[in-house]
């Protein structure tokens, strides 16, 4: 299952290493995503500063979609879902390594936000464990819940207006949790985030264990 | 073919279900008299408490639409039966219409006592988001499909929303804080005619819940039925014109 997994992240992130998609797309409009937040709040009266944690998570959840869609978009092409059944890999090691790779990729865009929120919006961050601690069990949770609701939704003609009416309501906890852990990180009392960690961690293990035990099944359709 | 036209009802009534409408009826009735007009208002909140005989019953019927929808899920999942997935999304259709009144009715009880039709409560939101998954779970139900597909998918949907719930209802208790005390400590408080005319309420809207997912149930039962039927018909109709084709000698 495990070298399945890896045999699957390593494809997709090869394919975005080469197609340069998120590179050139998904992280730019993350960028962009933070600059129009600048327009719409007061960027002078520490307004940005404030909401650096909600306003950073916003822009990854909209990322992540455009991710889950990018990943599930490459297998619907050419009859590859197909290839993808027949090829023999364990349904649940399809799962992990579509996951594996979207996470990767939002872990990278959160470094790439992290940067930015700190060079735009003046933020000065702290706290380093809770973050990261943070950052990857809600990253986690996030490409998880988007690989079920990518595969769901791929075969369908409705696929770009779908997935963000799914997936977005489900992950809004991931939202919410993250928010308050990093606020707690860089208010400097880290101690009331770690509660929001469990929360996102429980998240991330229940979506996990579904798409383990129920990727096969959704690959089956359409 | 005619037959199978003919054998469709032309309406989803049956005798047990027209009683059943016509008890309802007659409970809400006696449930708006007892509420607007025997009870007496609240002494906290006034006239405005008398919404708890609505609000309340209905949020309650809700709660059952969407385990009845989970249970119709893992059923289908598990015996893959047509009757259970009819319950399935029957269920999530009705209780999806009490979410809207459970939140409607909400946020006008919300407006005298909070002072605001809408607040961050930690039930509000709670029911906001699960409005917006269900919602989510009848689109995808309606997506053109295979029945199977479409049975199987949307089992899944239903399943992945329902797992999502207990998680976003202790996020979002632990941002906001509980529902506000004052208007949890009024039902305990509430006795004789009072408590009287809620109970009386829940089994009213309860009813009118079954009446709703009886006929719900079976409009969607017949557009399966009609569903399977038509690829039949249109088999025998090919057929039909393949025959009636002479082959020249």
């Amino acid at each position: 299952m495990f070298r399945d997994a890896a045999l699957v992240a390593g494809k997709d992130l090869r394919i975005e290493w080469r197609s340069h998609v998120t590179t050139n797309q998904v992280a730019p409009f993350a960028v962009l995503v933070l600059i129009l937040f600048a327009f719409a709040l007061d960027p002078d009266r520490d307004v940005l500063q404030r909401a650096t944690a909600g306003l950073f998570w916003i822009a990854i959840l909209f990322s992540a979609v455009l991710a889950v869609q990018r990943a599930f978009a490459l297998e619907a092409a050419d009859g590859n879902r197909d290839a993808l059944r027949l090829s023999g890999l364990s349904p649940a090691g399809i799962f992990l390594g579509k996951a594996g790779a979207i996470a990767l990729e939002l872990a990278a865009l959160e470094v790439l936000l992290g940067i930015g929120v700190a060079v735009l919006y003046n933020t000065t961050w702290s706290g380093w464990l809770l973050l990261i601690t943070t950052s990857v069990v809600a990253t986690i949770g996030l490409a998880a819940a988007g690989s079920l609701y990518g595969v769901l939704a791929a075969g369908l003609r409705v696929r770009e207006t779908l997935l963000p009416l799914l997936f977005l309501p489900v992950v809004a906890p991931v939202l919410l949790g993250a928010t308050r852990a990093f606020e707690a990180a860089l208010d400097q009392s880290p101690a009331d985030g770690w509660s929001w960690v469990t929360l996102l961690t429980t998240f991330a293990v229940i979506y996990v264990a579904f798409g383990v035990l129920a990727f096969g099944s959704l690959l089956e359709e359409s | 073919m005619t037959e199978s036209v003919a054998a469709v009802p032309a309406h989803t009534g049956s005798r047990s279900t027209r009683l059943l409408g016509l008890a309802t009826l007659a409970g809400i009735a006696v449930v708006l008299v007892l509420a607007l007009a025997v009870t007496g208002p609240d002494k906290v909140q006034g006239d405005a408490a008398r919404l708890i005989y609505l609000h309340v019953p209905v949020a309650i019927s809700m709660n059952v639409g969407f385990g009845l929808c989970t249970l119709g899920s893992v059923m289908w999942l598990w015996k893959r039966s047509r009757w259970w997935d009819t319950v399935a999304v029957s269920a999530a259709e009705v209780g999806l219409v009490f979410t809207g009144l459970t939140l409607v009715t909400g946020m006008v009880w919300g407006r005298p006592t909070w002072g605001v039709y809408w607040t961050w409560d930690a039930r509000l939101t709670t029911f906001s988001l699960l409005f917006l998954l269900y919602l989510g779970y009848l689109v995808v139900r309606r997506l053109p499909a295979d029945v199977e597909v479409r049975n199987r998918r949307s089992a899944y949907v239903a399943l992945l929303a329902f797992v999502d719930v207990p998680i976003v209802y202790l996020s979002v208790s632990w941002w906001r804080g509980l529902h506000q005390e004052a208007t949890l400590s009024l039902s305990t408080t509430i006795s004789g005619l009072m408590l009287f005319t809620l109970v009386l309420g829940i089994a009213v809207a309860s009813m009118g819940f079954l009446w709703l997912l009886v006929h719900r149930f079976r409009v969607a039962w017949l557009e399966d039925e009609v569903e399977i039927a038509g690829l039949d018909l249109a088999i025998t109709e090919r057929r039909a014109e393949a025959a009636s084709v002479e082959v020249p000698a």
